[in-house]
């Protein structure tokens, strides 16, 4: 995974697995704390706890064409190794929320990469999933979420191209404008 | 300094696909559109199934071909990733492995196209994560 908006991808990609309705994608880019914090947070089945224990084992996975899953270890190591914290939090029938709380300034911190494609991606092949997506730094916030937007296009599709491709210009725009660039 | 774009924005594009529609015959039975599945789990990821899932997206709407684009998990082809599932209406899926932008340009113009086969077909006896 070259960028956090890779590993928002995968992680994404579990919570749609899961069964989820909402996937929030909360970034928060804390520059007095020197923290960049990504949440990744679901309504879907959730997990028992004993899986929940050894989720960050790589020779763990619900999947059943193999035995093995990298997607939350890789992100565990990435986040571990600018000295940072990661944690898991899963009820059962509840949702899950995996939190991942990089040291910002640390020179391994990946940079947020293409983080509007991801979203726009994730919004196109999932239309029937409500998307929220909330990015602060010490300049603003933007919040994209696609409740708001399915009920501007009143029946239009949000996989549309034009629309999709349009999406992704407000997202760059607006983290622009807050100071993200990639 | 120009205004950032904003969801304004957007009732003007709307307005504008609404005109389109009408003249395009709507198809809300997927089943007689083209199906086009990325695997879009670690492994398909870390190879670059992002850049030809958008590649899809934007050739397919250039070419005017109306299709439902979806991501899927990992299909246990990590070996042969990016891998994509393409049904046509009326067939069974078939499964491409190894996919960059030139071999999903020929994916659209043979294949989707013309149902010509082309290079790179994973045999069928896969199973897909069931969501």
């Amino acid at each position: 995974m070259k960028d956090i908006s890779m590993h928002i991808m995968d992680i994404a990609q579990n919570s749609i697995t899961a069964g989820a309705g909402l996937l929030e994608i909360i970034i928060n880019e804390d520059i007095d704390n020197d923290a960049y914090t990504v949440i990744i947070k679901d309504n879907g089945k959730g997990m028992p706890e004993e899986l929940l224990k050894k989720v960050t084992d790589p020779f763990t996975t619900t999947r059943t064409t193999r035995r093995i899953g990298l997607g939350l270890p890789l992100l565990k190591q990435n986040v571990e190794r600018t000295g940072g914290t990661f944690s898991i939090e899963s009820k059962e029938g509840a949702g899950t929320t995996v939190e991942a709380s990089f040291v910002m300034m640390h020179p391994d911190r990946l940079p947020i990469g293409d983080i509007a494609g991801t979203i726009v991606l994730l919004t196109s092949a999932n239309p029937e999933l409500t998307i929220i997506y909330r990015h602060s730094t010490n300049t603003g916030d933007y919040e994209y979420n696609t409740t708001e937007i399915n009920s501007t296009l009143d029946g239009i599709s949000i996989t549309e191209p034009s629309v999709i491709r349009f999406l992704k210009e407000v997202i760059d725009e607006n983290l622009q404008s807050i100071g993200i660039s990639r | 300094m120009t205004q950032v774009k904003s969801l304004a924005d957007l009732r003007r594009i709307k307005e504008n696909l609404q005109g389109k529609m009408s003249l395009r015959e709507k198809s809300n039975d997927p089943e007689s559109l083209v199906q086009i599945r990325v695997a879009m789990a670690t492994c398909g990821i870390a190879s670059g199934a992002k850049q030809v899932m958008e590649f899809f997206i934007e050739e397919l709407d250039k070419r005017n071909i109306q299709a439902v684009i979806t991501q899927t998990g990992c299909m246990g082809y990590c070996f042969a990733e990016p891998t994509v599932e393409i049904t046509l209406p009326g067939q069974a899926p078939v499964v491409y492995g190894y996919v960059n932008e030139k071999k999903a340009d020929d994916i659209i113009e043979k294949y989707i196209k013309n149902g010509e086969l082309v290079e790179g077909i994973i045999p069928v006896n896969y199973e897909t994560v069931q969501k």
